[in-house]
């Protein structure tokens, strides 16, 4: 079926979602994103159209192939001597955090 | 008009004394400020620095020294650090960020004497085709202000097409110099990955980014990349491999090239579209290259390889926005756990938070091997289709889109059909080839691009081919009614 056509019947009838809420508020909290009730309905439908969509590789013969994760292989990673290349630059970058003290960065408490 | 001439034209100017670099900014910064609000092609304009940088510029050139882009205007693409100035990658996370250094290609640009007039828009976090998903609001394509300019390179393509600056920089991930440049009839330039540093670009998919530049033409994209490239002990993915001086093989005979027609992407692309095409090739017979129809039988499947391996990398790539050491962080959080889900939760938009979870899922425990393996597995299969086709043809050619620009708000609301708009542009992203899109025609009133795919490397060939074709078509040099 044509895929545009798949989602706006998907998001007409709410049926063939192929993640739940249960799915996504997960998926959530994997990602440490907060995600307001308002949202969550909008999320459940998309994110289940892009998984149906990415399942067409399902259909991929790639018995015996090598997963690829870089586009130019046969380049190594290179070594560099483990010598100080950098100046200090903490005042600098700390000027753009929301809390520093005593040029530590402040978080809520963790440990009571 | 002098935002009308080439580089090379201002560059002669600027060397003689005619022009100063002073005057061309404040010619520049006039137009934008008059003509920008119509189309919020930038977040953020530099005006004060930029003066002083073109007068700076001119003490250098009344020293006597030379250079291509000393005194030229550009504005960069906000996913580029600026020591000093805000960068926002278009997104309310980092509204507030102020970058502490230079991304090299920055740094490279300025050295060379070049300008910057601003920053601008695009999609946050360089996601999205259609630059709808800015924090800054859409950008308008000059061709018409109802219709999309493409994205995430969005404002840039619609800077360069509105004449906002002599050229502006881009990211391509999936096509987003690209596809823009082919909907506001620009020529936009995707390298090698690993050909321009990566470092000081906000992250996005670390396997697939790599920046490239808009420009008015082959010829001037060519003065600019030669600029830009080369290799970056900062960046662990740039490789070192000499710069090719390509301003001086634009001209090269294309006599005995062979360039190949790609059958995939001509199934269901609209007979005008395709007609464009068609009449590209006929220019590139006459100037003696031969066309063979080549098949890469596994490119329908790069729009779902690149949508499971992209929002992988992005989650983790992501990951470091936790509101703790810069950017935006949440009022009153109750616990550390609050502090990054709702800073992150505020802080990123829809598109972003989409494809961070899309990411989050296809890497979690039991759906690994099913969707992040399977899609590298499949990305390999792309990659040898093309090294196969390169071993008959010296370039690929299509379009770069297609369809025209659409209007604004019509895929926004339907990832999946906006995906798709990426179609002939992703293949090259997966493998790690050079693209390049140049304006070919119009189809409604609204340009279209033709795609140049060449093997690794490949770039001065690429802009060989496009310059030529250049010399013997205008439709690089026409601009939007209002922006001639």
């Amino acid at each position: 079926m044509n895929v545009s056509l798949f989602c706006a019947l998907a998001r007409t009838f709410r049926i063939l979602m192929s993640l739940t809420r249960q799915d996504v508020e997960k998926i959530a909290h994997l990602a440490r994103l907060s995600i307001t009730v308002e949202e969550m309905p909008v999320y459940v439908a998309s994110l289940s159209s892009i998984v149906d969509f990415v399942d067409e590789l399902s259909r991929a013969e790639t018995g015996g192939v090598e997963p690829m994760a870089h586009p130019l292989e046969g380049q190594h990673q290179r070594l560099r001597p483990d010598a100080v290349s950098e100046t200090d630059h903490r005042e600098k970058y700390q000027a753009n955090a929301p809390s520093v003290q005593a040029g530590l960065y402040v978080v809520p408490r963790v440990i009571e | 008009m002098l935002h009308n001439l080439t580089i090379g034209e201002l560059a002669e100017h600027l060397a003689t004394g005619r022009l100063s670099s002073v005057e061309l900014t404040r010619h520049f910064l006039a137009r934008i400020e008059r003509l920008n609000p119509a189309l919020n092609a930038l977040i953020t304009l530099t005006a004060d620095e930029a003066l002083a940088t073109a007068a700076a510029a001119d003490r250098r050139l009344a020293a006597g020294e030379s250079g291509p882009l000393i005194g030229i205007p550009l504005i960069h693409k906000d996913i580029f650090c600026t020591d000093g100035v805000r960068t926002s990658c278009g997104s309310r996370m980092l509204d507030n960020f102020i970058a502490p250094y230079d991304a090299t290609v920055v740094a490279r640009l300025k050295a060379a004497g070049a300008v910057m007039l601003g920053k601008a828009n695009m999609d946050e976090f360089a996601m999205g085709s259609s630059n709808e998903t800015s924090y800054y609001g859409p950008v308008k394509n000059p061709w018409d202000t109802a219709k999309v300019p493409g994205g995430s390179s969005g404002g840039s393509a619609a800077a360069m097409a509105a004449r906002f600056a002599s050229f502006t920089t881009g990211t391509d991930t999936g096509g987003s110099i690209r596809q823009p440049a082919a909907l506001t009839g620009v020529t936009g330039v995707k390298p090698t990955y690993g050909r321009v540093s990566r470092f000081g670009l906000v992250a996005f998919a670390s396997s697939l980014d790599q920046a490239g530049v808009f420009a008015r033409s082959a010829a001037d994209a060519a003065t600019v990349l030669k600029a830009m490239a080369g290799f970056d002990p900062l960046d662990s993915t740039s490789v070192d491999t000499p710069v090719p001086d390509y301003p001086a093989l634009l001209d090269a005979p294309l006599k005995g090239m062979k360039i190949g027609l790609l059958r995939e992407f001509f199934d269901g692309l609209e007979a005008r579209a395709a007609a464009l095409i068609h009449d590209a090739l006929k220019i590139y017979t006459s100037l003696g290259a031969s066309t063979v129809e080549v098949s890469l039988p596994h490119l329908p499947l790069s729009v779902p390889t690149y949508y499971v391996v992209a929002p992988a990398e992005c989650s983790s790539n992501l990951s470091r926005f936790d509101g703790v050491r810069f950017g935006y962080r949440c009022e009153q959080p109750k616990d550390l756990a609050d502090l990054y889900k709702r800073s992150r939760g505020e802080g990123f938009g829809a598109e972003v938070k989409r494809r961070i979870m899309t990411g989050t899922y296809v890497l979690s425990a039991g759906y690994f091997d099913a969707y992040y393996l399977k899609a590298q597995k499949v990305r390999r299969l792309i990659t040898d289709d093309f090294r196969a086709a390169f071993l008959k043809v010296d370039l690929l050619i299509g379009p770069t889109t297609p369809t025209p620009a659409f209007d604004i708000g019509a895929k926004i609301d339907d990832p999946v059909t906006m995906y798709l708009n990426d179609i002939y542009t992703i293949g090259a992203n997966l493998a790690g080839l050079p693209g390049l899109s140049l304006p070919c025609g119009f189809v409604d009133g609204l340009p279209m691009g033709l795609q140049l795919m060449g093997p690794h490397f490949s770039e001065a060939k690429l802009l060989n081919a496009a310059h030529q074709f250049q010399q013997m078509t205008d439709w690089h040099n026409r601009t939007a009614r209002g922006y001639e």
